[in-house]
């Protein structure tokens, strides 16, 4: 294959700041209006992401981690959510006011994503050899024949044997492993600045995951992307982000490098988990479970929203809200985040 | 020892693939493919394995939800697939299942107190009518939940709770084995723990004995005496918990281990890989010989052609079942003992109620507590959830910063 | 998106507490508030005492014709006006209700039983026995309701001394016998849908009998679609039944039916537009009556909305 102009990349109009800062996402809320109430899925949320960066956004069911990166792509449904406050910047540029025109145009170029459920993600009427050149038609006005090699080298580099052969075939025709593949060539299409991973190997088995997570480190290594990575899992952010943000009721209720997350977590909320996991390399251990659940998100709690699973909540903790803090090496939302620390 | 309670002999499980016009049968997924084991009294094994390995319908043939192709389970000494009728129904009672999805598995249109109560109805002869309410009173009340919600139905509780009603269920005949369907792989983090020690709460209180399927490695270890390793229908590895995790010796037990992320950064990159190339092979074509040599490492042309046995094969301590003609020992996991080690009570506790069920609207304990802390010391508890001032002593024996030192 | 959206917001037990809220008291408790809902129950109530009890709306004779005042425009002696044979239209409209409830009705059910016992059986035992029920219900659903019914009226025709309930009852005959594949294609389908679950598998795990696992397992999560459906098809089978009396193999005069009315009224239907006008307004209205109930169910249990 020879290499036409046509798939060298336009230079993008988007450059990060002087830090290689690419995204920031500023005291963001979002809200969902439901029947029961008005579910607040994201209160204030604010972090940054750096070229080259893997962050990871850990949480469980319900702590606002997928919203965000919904909110990020502009792909949630309004209504029934809604973004009453808050700043999404990519590059400077503010994405939550930007005209939908223009926003097309960073979603997919400059940031894009993968979803947990690789086998609805696809459409299941076309060839994933379509699918993946879709993106070359509509950003980079490909005819149909480019952007089907264009599909062709993709699917090689992410490894799917057989690439020529199969760029015909229909999603249902590929394992889930080789799904997720097809997945990360669309999101790695147009060489995107940002890539945001949604739980990409929640549905897989353990020797499929630690391919593609090989693979996205691979990837992200070689086209410096900015990378936040969405799961629950506490094994997999520790092997592969740099730092760790722990979302709790739609705050970032902990941030820090990802050791001394681990190490010396400063939280509470981690603490517990950390607690509660079964780890494959220690035996005899004994369990601990934090109690109860994570709020109702129309009616969070009073105070700090973790306190009524707080083991060491105080007074304070139920009438005062807990800001996210410079403790040491890290940041916590906890009034006595020096004592867990420390403790 | 040596007290078998379930042993399964060669049990396979083949589902016929129809096809054509006439739905002639054209092939056979092989779900469960010559899988033996024995289960001892008051043991939990582990069964792991990836999806599609036929670790669910392995269950379910133990289970006699399906009638297996071939082979025989023995339990507790009478053969179960010659039992018919009101003998299987009453061998029912000593073998119960739960299942992975609480969302699915407890019927949306009967209360609380019809699905816990349905096994006594299904089984009138166990307790007189007159008793079934306070039965299920007290089965809520084991399994850690307000007896008060037994008018409830199952949408109004969480994932956790459900899944607790769901074991409720599965225990309320007093059964002496119960197969457990990936019971927490559908739940989140922090509810898992509290699901995992309730478990191991009644098999000590009830002497159950379980069958543990589940894909999660690290659950699988910490719950399980023995664990089972499948892979394509077939067991590949046999044996306690130790000779599993320290001393792995068939190839796919070695890369399935070395899979597993350890919440551990301090051990990036320091970890042994095996990467296996490719995908698990379709189980309506396996491969022939040693089902594992289209992906193995090591691989020889032996073992396209030779199937091996599941063996005791030597692993460098002792010996163990492999089913590898060139088992040797590896160390994947550097396994740390921290059987001493006490979780730090400040943040996470190992009582198994749910806090959650005798909460008040906005989440806390209500002021009744008292009752809360009386019943769990009824079912046995060591500690209630409230009786906080009594952990104290914890807090001074034990250096919480040393406890979770990963470099230990 | 918004559904695991809905999912996260659902749960948290603590908020109802002590209180418990099966999906049917769920399901009434969004239909109360449906405005739409009520305006049919309204609609189908009126009809309903139309059918029973006539007289409550009219103290004319539906079988009195004056001939001497045939075709009246309405008037405060006529409220509708009056028919070719003189009689009062309004009386006789309000006497048709009659046979078009008890027709919807009647067919409702027994398709509702016919279909739903053949849906059941053809559902929970698989194999050869639903690839034959199937079968069978795939030759009635391709025969058109209409068309099937004509045939069979043509061919077991009405005497002229037919008892009112004679001819009634073999109207609902035939709607039954070619209505009923639609509910047990239905019910088939959504018993698959019920079966795999594993609250299912539980109730056989623990030794439950097939009859039991149906009754209190399949049945209750599988019939609220064959409800809807049965709902809506009360409108077709009004429609059908005055089809068939309009065709003049139905009922016949001197039996009182809207259809009958419609079939009359055609004679005239360029100068005396409104002996039409009325027993189709009714017709309509009926229908429309139970398809919005139907609609109105439908949205209450779907499950999305829950």
């Amino acid at each position: 294959m020879t290499t036409t102009t046509k798939s060298a990349a336009p230079a993008s109009s988007y450059k990060p700041d002087a830090d290689g800062r690419l995204l920031e996402v500023d005291d963001l809320h979002v809200e969902f209006h439901t029947p029961d109430g008005i579910a607040r899925a994201i209160n204030g949320v604010s972090f940054d992401l750096h070229e080259g960066e893997t962050l990871a956004i850990l949480g469980e069911s319900g702590s606002g981690k997928s919203v965000t990166a919904q909110a990020i792509m502009g792909i949630l449904d309004m209504p029934p959510a809604v973004i009453p406050s808050g700043s999404i910047r990519y590059c400077g540029q503010d994405l939550l006011t930007m005209p939908e025109e223009q926003r097309r145009k960073v979603r997919g170029p400059e940031i894009s994503m993968i979803f947990q459920d690789a086998l609805s993600s696809l459409n299941p009427t076309f060839p994933v050899g379509w699918q993946i050149g879709e993106m070359f038609r509509q950003h980079r006005g490909m005819n149909k024949s480019d952007a089907y090699a264009q599909a062709v080298r993709l699917m090689e580099r992410v490894a799917i044997p057989a690439a020529k052969e199969r760029v015909k075939s229909y999603p249902h025709q590929f394992s889930g492993g080789m799904r997720q593949r097809i997945m990360i060539a669309m999101a790695i299409a147009l060489d995107p600045a940002v890539l945001i991973a949604d739980e990409p190997t929640t549905a897989l088995d353990v020797t499929v995951q630690a391919q593609i997570m090989a693979l996205l480190a691979e990837l992200q290594e070689e086209r410096k992307m900015g990378l936040i990575l969405i799961t629950h899992d506490l094994g997999v952010v520790a092997d592969v982000a740099d730092r760790a943000a722990v979302m709790y009721a739609g705050r970032i209720v902990a941030r820090a490098g990802i050791e001394d997350l681990y190490a010396q977590p400063a939280h509470p909320y981690t603490r517990g988990l950390l607690e509660s996991i079964p780890r494959l390399d220690q035996k005899g251990q004994t369990l601990a479970a934090i109690g109860g659940l994570p709020p109702n998100l129309t009616r969070i709690p009073q105070g700090c929203a973790f306190n009524p699973r707080c083991r060491m909540a105080q007074d304070i903790c139920r009438t005062e809200l807990p800001a996210l803090r410079q403790v040491g090496q890290q940041q916590s939302a906890c009034h006595f985040a020096e004592e867990v620390l420390n403790g | 020892m040596a007290d078998v309670i379930l042993k399964a002999d060669n049990l396979f499980k083949h589902y016929p693939i129809k096809g054509g016009v006439l739905r002639r049968t054209v092939g056979h997924v092989k779900a469960v493919d010559g899988v033996s084991f024995e289960l001892q009294r008051g043991e939990t094994l582990g069964i792991v394995g990836e999806s599609g390995c036929g670790k669910s319908t392995l269950g379910r043939v133990l289970m006699r939800l399906e009638e297996p192709t071939s082979g025989t389970v023995n339990f507790d000494g009478v053969d179960m697939y010659s039992q018919s009728g009101s003998a299987m129904r009453k061998m029912r009672r000593d073998i119960q299942i739960v299942f992975q999805d609480p969302y699915t598995s407890l019927n949306p249109r009967k209360t609380v107190g019809d699905i816990i109560g349905e096994p006594f109805e299904i089984h009138p002869d166990v307790l007189p009518k007159g008793g079934r309410k306070a039965a299920v009173k007290e089965l809520l009340d084991l399994v850690g939940l307000n007896p008060e919600h037994i008018n409830r139905y199952p949408h109004q509780f969480s994932g956790g709770q459900r899944q607790r009603i769901g074991i409720a269920r599965g225990i309320a005949l007093r059964p002496k084995v119960l197969i457990c369907d990936e019971p927490v792989s559908a739940l989140d983090v922090s509810v898992q723990a509290q699901v995992i020690n309730l478990m191991e709460k009644l098999q000590d209180e009830l002497g159950l004995s379980y069958i543990f399927i589940a894909h999660d490695l690290s659950v699988v270890r910490h719950i399980s005496d023995r664990v089972g390793v499948m892979y394509l229908g077939r067991m590949v590895e046999l044996g306690t918990e130790e000779e599993i995790y320290q001393r792995p010796t068939h190839p796919y037990t070695q890369a399935l281990l070395s899979a597993v992320p350890v919440p551990d950064p301090t051990m990036r990159g320091k970890r042994e890989q095996i990467v296996l190339t490719g995908d698990v092979p379709s189980p309506a074509n396996p491969p022939s010989g040693c089902r594992f040599h289209t992906r193995c490492f090591k691989a020889q042309d032996r073992c396209k052609t030779e199937d091996p046995e599941l063996l005791s094969r030597p692993d460098g301590h002792g010996e163990h079942r492999s089913a590898c003609l060139f088992a040797e020992p590896r160390v994947i996991v550097e396994t740390i003992d921290v059987t001493d080690l006490e979780p730090d009570a400040r943040f996470a506790s190992t009582e198994t109620v749910d806090q959650d069920a005798f909460a008040g609207g906005d989440g806390r304990l209500p002021a009744d507590a008292t009752s809360v802390v009386e019943r769990s010391h009824a079912t046995g508890e060591s500690e209630g959830p409230l009786d906080r001032p009594n952990d104290t002593h914890r807090l001074i024996d034990n250096d919480p910063a040393e406890k979770r030192d990963p470099s230990v | 998106m918004t559904e695991t959206i809905a999912a996260t917001v659902q749960p948290g037990a603590s908020d109802d507490v002590g209180e418990a809220r099966s999906l049917t008291q769920d399901a009434w408790r969004s239909l109360r508030k449906n405005k739409i809902f009520w305006f049919s129950v309204l609609l189908i109530g009126l009809f309903v005492l139309m059918a029973i009890w006539p007289s409550l709306f009219t103290n004319k004779d539906p079988g009195f014709g004056d001939i001497s005042n045939v075709r009246e425009r309405p008037s405060s002696a006529h409220w509708f006006g009056t028919d070719t044979q003189g009689y009062d239209i309004y009386a006789r409209t309000i006497y048709g209700a009659r046979a078009s409830i008890i027709v919807g009705i009647m067919a409702s059910l027994t398709t509702l039983l016919l279909g739903g016992l053949i849906g059941v059986l053809s559902g929970f035992y698989g194999g050869w026995f639903d690839a034959l029920l199937s079968r069978v219900t795939d030759i009635f659903y391709a025969i058109p309701l209409l068309l099937g019914g004509i045939l069979f009226m043509a061919s077991f025709p009405n005497g002229p001394n037919s008892s009112y309930f004679l001819v009634v009852a073999k109207v609902v005959l035939v709607l039954s016998i070619f209505g009923w594949p639609t509910i047990a294609r239905l019910m088939r389908s959504s018993v698959l849908q019920v079966k795999p679950n594993e609250y299912v598998l539980a109730a056989r795990a623990l030794g439950a009998s097939p009859w039991r696992i149906i009754r209190s397992h399949i049945l209750p999560n599988a019939l609220a679609p064959a409800i809807v459906v049965a709902t809506i098809n009360l409108g077709v089978f009004i429609v059908a039944e005055a089809t068939l009396s309009f065709l003049g193999i139905g009922l016949t005069p001197p039996a009182i039916s809207w259809g009958v009315a419609i079939s009359d009224a055609l004679s005239a239907i360029r100068t005396y537009p409104h002996v039409l006008f009325f027993p189709s307004l009714f017709l309509s209205l009926a229908v429309l009556a139970f398809i919005l109930l139907g609609d109105a169910v439908r949205d209450a249990f779907d499950p999305k909305s829950r």
